[in-house]
């Protein structure tokens, strides 16, 4: 099994001169750049869709933020920049390993792409991990869309934490987000050695990079849920040295356990929480599904089927994926940075 | 740049790797300086300013990234006449809600939705409104709510 493999793989660079070119081709296409821009055509024009798509929800956001600003002002104090910040980051690297991806297909190197693509997935991964970080700390502290937002001053949600999640302080809602990536992982993995064992390379491979795929979203949450212990035990600290000097600082800064935030706050607080799970959540799902889309091109890469005359399906993917990066530029402003 | 490519490799037309890393540095410079700028003291400049940093960088990665830059004018007209429909969606919603101003500020306050339902609590029907918990918890208690809100079950 596995030498049929090795000759195909090693006679790839000869297979390329006896490829007929109308491989990918469909038949109602005269030549593949007429094929390439019906294409392009048609993943702008879904790009379209999928911004009207997102305008419901913008729509929303604005007219409640023209008749509540200051529930915005208030509300936002509970969304740590630096998650958001750091997550901006991570999305928008992924779009320049994507870009990168694109060049490389064009190229005609789909090792590199697919290497480039790998990099794409793992940051979308770790994306979601933070984000996970983020959602659970909320939910802890019952800051929930409008109708279970409940939310109390002075509350500390290590009281209720038992276990080895409380000991580790990890928050257990992060355990519970956390348990279909470990499966996903553990199967991926499980998936890849079987694929090994059975001498199907191309399989384990891809079984591989999904695994790797997966640390992704680990790395994300365990970075993020350091930050979050450090970034809490810096406030408590601060607590505790009194509240003289040293709030100015702090002041707009995040979160629960700050001292001295507002006792009155606005009571539709909460509406503000429901359109950012909205917006957030339907982002996030584009994410995902971008995880599925990568996960393809990342197969087509290992095939390796692209060429200078056939790299459609990376540049469409790209497309979708720099769409959900330009969506984020606009949520973070709108959700985290408002004074 | 595009025309030397044109001619190497068909209709692809590759963006050199200095394109793409310059690109993404200046977007990482943007996101920093709108985080910095978010905490000095603008007033209500600050939210035109965040929206024009977010557009700059919405533009870099559209022509850049996207390869609008390259693109034939019939895909960039298309997508960008989203964002025209998008401007006509919330203008006219703002002009609506705006004309209902009043009427949608003084609301009645028993008429907003009630804050929460317990429907877990023996002998509490469905349509037994919770009354709100009070806004403060002593140092140290427990949340009372804890025990009977669904969605912090495990």
């Amino acid at each position: 099994m596995s030498t049929v493999e090795e000759t195909a793989d090693s006679h790839d660079e000869h297979d390329d001169d006896h490829h007929d070119h109308g491989e990918f081709i469909a038949h109602h296409f005269d030549s593949a750049e007429q094929q390439f821009d019906s294409g392009k055509l048609g993943i702008w024009v879904f790009l379209v869709t999928e911004v009207l798509f997102f305008s419901g929800l913008f729509v929303a956001y604005v007219l409640y933020r023209y008749h509540h600003p200051e529930v915005f002002v208030d509300a936002s104090q509970f969304l740590d920049k630096v998650l958001g910040g750091i997550n901006t980051i991570v999305l928008l690297f992924s779009s320049l390993t994507m870009a990168w991806a694109v060049r490389a297909a064009q190229l005609g190197n789909n090792n590199f792409a697919g290497k480039l693509i790998l990099i794409t997935m793992i940051c979308a991964a770790a994306f979601l991990g933070i984000k996970a970080v983020e959602y659970s700390h909320k939910w802890d502290l019952y800051i929930l869309p409008v109708s279970y937002y409940n939310y109390m001053e002075g509350y500390h949600p290590e009281a209720e934490s038992g276990g080895i999640a409380g000991t580790l302080h990890i928050s257990k809602w992060l355990v519970t987000l956390s348990m279909l990536p470990l499966l996903c992982l553990t199967l991926f993995s499980a998936g890849a050695v079987a694929m090994a064992a059975t001498g199907k390379r191309l399989m384990a491979q891809f079984m591989l990079g999904l695994a790797i795929m997966m640390s992704g979203y680990f790395v994300g949450a365990f970075a993020g849920q350091t930050y979050q212990n450090w970034h809490e035990a810096n406030l408590e600290a601060e607590e505790h040295a009194g509240d003289h000097g040293h709030d100015g600082d702090h002041a707009g800064d995040s979160i629960a356990t700050g001292p001295d935030s507002t006792s009155e706050r606005p009571p539709q607080i909460g509406v503000f929480f429901s359109i950012y799970y909205c917006m957030t959540g339907l982002h996030a799902i584009h994410v995902i599904a971008g995880m599925a889309a990568l996960s393809w091109l990342y197969f087509r890469c290992l095939k390796a089927h692209f060429r200078p005359d056939y790299f459609g399906p990376v540049d469409y993917v790209g497309l979708y994926w720099h769409l959900v990066d330009l969506i984020w530029i606009y949520l973070f402003p709108l959700l985290y940075l408002i004074n | 740049m595009t025309d030397s490519h044109q001619h190497d490799h068909g209709f692809a037309h590759p963006v050199s790797v200095k394109l793409l890393l310059a690109v993404f540095s200046s977007l990482v410079f943007l996101t920093i300086l709108t985080v910095v700028l978010n905490d000095l003291p603008l007033g209500s400049a600050d939210i035109i300013i965040a929206m024009t940093i977010a557009t700059i960088k919405a533009t870099l990665v559209m022509l850049f990234f996207m390869h609008m830059f390259w693109e034939k004018g019939f895909n960039v007209v298309a997508f960008i006449s989203s964002l025209f429909f998008v401007s006509l969606f919330i203008g006219f919603t703002l002009m609506d809600t705006g004309s209902y101003r009043d009427d949608i500020d003084s609301f009645p306050e028993d008429k907003r939705p009630a804050p929460r339902v317990d429907r877990t609590a023996p002998g509490v029907s469905s349509n037994t409104v919770q009354p709100m918990p009070p806004a403060t918890l002593v140092e140290g208690s427990v949340n009372p709510l804890a025990k009977t809100n669904p969605y912090v079950r495990l």
